[in-house]
């Protein structure tokens, strides 16, 4: 719905401190931070919730997920892929067990979620009632905070902050616990025009020496290479990280977490790093003198051994959370700060033309072209087998490197990380941080429910995707636009890949043994459902899923037991990486 | 090495929870934890003695700044700072050479004897960390049955915050 019509209905029907239900105050905090769309499941502690909800529909859309964990996910996929925070609402017990997943997901990859959960009468809090569970003592460690509404006069407040805390600083999810009789209770609607948050500053300008100090060492370095991540991608800060690499003719290597908010493709470029990533990053990284680190949290599958990591390099390490800094790396230069404005800082102390970083770096792109040489990304084609490599190249293809694509954990992610080149911020919506199955197919639902007009793709492997699978009858009912790429090799790949390498081949659990009918399922939701399992038919199953309007599952058939590599194994150096 | 330090935060419901529980989640050590409010009584002092190398006081400090209702954190250690604990000793010494053993030491430490009977006593101590323990090692010999502690609190001294007229008394060092 237009601005124009929601200003009015906020002008029109609900003068202020008019007196209302907690319920109703709860639906006008919402619509006041711009919610249009809720993801939920109903139950006994939200039923007045629920009840007020109709009263709003055409203001706000609700979308009946099939369990509390998928309508966190698809609040994710919507929070990633508009950057405004995704709203989900559960009911109490269960319904907010189910949803901790989620809220983990959130926390650990800083997306910013206002997950309202229903709790048990006041009265009854503490008497394990029914339904009941201490949800504030459950989420406190996977949260950026939360809250037990103690009335309903507070109610407004306390949504205004949730959503402050949650979408500024490191984004992250709050959790509102809200006991039934308050969203009985009456109270005047008063929405607060502002916080008031003294131990919270997420807006402090960073430290002008230090950055000034770095910008130094930058134009000095010999090998400096820019390591970024989804710091850049909350802060929106892409076109200023361009800036910056362009003019000092830096090389790039994102993170999982960081792929898009510098375009795959470029030629500055080096792929990603870590576990996973492309050789030359990792070798440029390991022999840099300079790492400028900027939204990153220098994470074990990033860093690899951490006594063998980056030994010759200063580190400048840019970042707004306070605790990232210095936690698994020591840096040399300390900025916190948020990435935008800090790449701002630096780009205002370059000196104006006459950084000839092409010809000063020369030799370190030489270095870097050689690594690259010696080792690019490649796999071996086959005739009668679909290669999964070959799959996302096939995608990357069809789709010019523009889609939306959310992904699970596991090989299909790492392949879609090798070889899908993401154009832009925001496309890549993935589980890096806690590493969730089942969170790709509803993350993409919630992506697509914001973005109706966007290729969004769900690329899942088949053990992750029956995690989450009931959400098609969501998907269908809510008639998203959403294309599922089932990345089907009868196995948990990434478990089996390491008992094939690190436990001699004793696959322990982790054959699908029984594995439905994808195109069934579909099917039985509904839907169109397609098949690919030789090579030859791939291509066509792919043009004509994505091109048929709706929900369509696409299953194919890949290579059973194909590797991802390079791969540094778990403990070793980034410099000791098996190359396949 | 030890530290103390101190957290000044929101005086809200689960805040403390939300303090140890980063204590807990990340394997930082509590060794003493006393909190009450402060002047103002919507705002809370913690008083917490830690242990670990200067990159893990960094990270726990890092770490408390981070919470959203924590308005400042200090390491006491590294200030001019005054820091306070008490303890109660319950000694088992009936009357004769021991108690009188007992009562000596009490007084040398400026201990108060706050109950006794036949068999026993009961000493209130009160000082710095390593003053309660000395007398507590002095005591163990002659058979302390029980100890409660309060945890330590701590307050950086008036002379580094300006007030160097009003300067403080020395500590008094036993």
């Amino acid at each position: 719905m237009s601005t124009s019509v929601k200003e009015q209905w906020i002008a029109d029907v609900q003068p202020a401190h008019r007196v209302m239900r907690g319920a109703a105050i709860l639906c006008e905090a919402l619509l006041q931070e711009g919610t249009d769309t809720i993801f939920g499941y109903p139950g006994g502690a939200v039923l007045h919730i629920y009840d007020e909800l109709t009263a709003y529909s055409g203001l706000i859309n609700h979308v009946l997920a099939r369990h509390e964990q998928g309508a966190v996910h698809m609040a994710e996929g919507y929070a990633k892929a508009t950057g405004r925070a995704g709203v989900a609402i559960v009911t109490s017990g269960p319904g907010a067990t189910n949803a901790v997943t989620g809220i983990a997901d959130a926390y650990m990859d800083s997306v910013p979620l206002v997950v309202i959960t229903g709790q048990v009468p006041r009265r009854m809090i503490g008497t394990d009632a029914f339904q009941e569970i201490d949800t504030l003592g459950i989420t406190r460690p996977c949260t950026k905070y939360n809250y037990l509404v103690q009335s309903a006069g507070e109610l407004a407040a306390v949504v205004k902050e949730a959503f402050y805390i949650a979408s500024t600083g490191r984004p992250g999810p709050v959790v509102i616990d809200i006991p039934k009789d308050v969203t009985a209770e009456t109270a005047p609607f008063v929405y607060p025009d502002r916080v008031e948050l003294p131990g919270y500053r997420p807006d402090l300008p960073a430290d002008a020496r230090q950055v000034r100090r770095a910008v130094e060492r930058l134009l000095s370095a010999n090998r400096p290479i820019l390591y970024v991540g989804g710091g850049i991608i909350h802060s929106n800060a892409s076109s200023e990280l361009m800036d910056l690499a362009e003019r000092l003719h830096l090389p790039v290597t994102p993170t999982l977490m960081g792929l898009g908010c510098f375009p795959s493709g470029h030629p500055l470029c080096l792929g990603m790093l870590g576990m996973h990533g492309t050789y030359w990053a990792n070798m440029a990284i390991s022999e840099a003198d300079l790492i400028v680190a900027i939204g990153v949290r220098f994470d074990d599958r990033v860093t690899g051994a951490l006594d063998k990591f980056a030994p010759h390099a200063e580190i400048i390490h840019v970042d707004v959370d306070t605790s990232s800094l210095n936690k698994n790396v020591r840096a040399h230069i300390p900025i916190l700060g948020d990435a935008r404005s800090v790449i701002r800082q630096m780009l205002e102390l370059l000196p104006d033309g006459g950084i000839d970083g092409q010809v000063r770096l020369a030799p370190w792109w030489n270095q870097i072209r050689q690594w690259s040489e010696y080792a690019p990304l490649s796999y071996e084609q086959s005739d009668s087998v679909i290669k999964p490599q070959y799959l996302v190249q096939q995608l990357y293809e069809l789709t010019d490197g523009d889609a939306i694509i959310a992904t699970d954990v596991g090989q299909h992610q790492m392949w879609l990380a090798q070889h899908y080149r993401f154009n832009g911020p925001r496309q890549s919506l993935t589980s890096g941080g806690l590493g969730t199955m089942g969170f790709g197919f509803p993350a993409a639902l919630g992506a697509q429910l914001a973005f109706p007009e966007r290729q969004v793709i769900a690329f899942v492997g088949d053990g992750g995707f029956q995690m989450t699978a009931q959400e098609l009858a969501t998907a269908v009912q809510f008639g998203a636009n959403v294309k599922i790429i089932v990345m089907n090799n009868g196995y948990l790949g990434m478990v089996r890949q390491w008992q094939e390498i690190f436990y001699d081949r004793n696959y322990s659990s982790v054959q699908m043994g029984c594995m439905p009918d994808l195109v069934k399922l579909a099917e039985a939701y509904g839907t169109v459902g397609l098949r690919a399992t030789e090579p030859h038919e791939l291509r066509g199953v792919l043009e004509a899923g994505l091109a048929t309007p709706g929900v369509v599952v696409m299953d194919i058939h890949v290579a059973q037991e194909e590797n991802v590599f390079p791969m540094v194994p778990s403990g070793a150096g980034l410099t000791e990486m098996v190359l396949g | 090495m030890r530290h103390t330090l101190s957290i000044v935060v929101e005086n809200r419901f689960g805040e403390l929870s939300r303090i140890v529980g980063l204590f807990s989640a990340r394997g930082f050590n509590i060794e003493s934890l006393t909190v009450a409010e402060s002047l103002e009584p919507e705002i809370a002092r913690v008083t917490l003695v830690t242990t670990g190398n200067d990159r893990t006081i960094e990270q726990i400090t890092r770490q408390l700044d981070k919470q959203i209702r924590v308005l400042n954190v200090e390491d006491m250690t590294a200030l001019k700072h005054i820091e306070r604990e008490m303890m109660l000793i319950k000694v088992r010494a009936a009357a004769g050479p021991e108690r009188q053993e007992v009562l000596s030491l009490a007084a040398v430490f400026r201990a108060k004897v706050v109950d006794i009977c036949d068999s026993g006593l009961i000493i209130e101590s009160t000082g710095n960390w390593e003053k309660v323990n000395a007398l507590l090692e002095l005591l163990k010999r002659l058979g302390v049955v029980e100890t409660v502690r309060t945890g330590v609190v701590a307050m950086a001294r008036l002379s580094q915050r300006g007030f160097d007229e009003e300067a403080g008394e020395e500590e008094i060092a036993v």
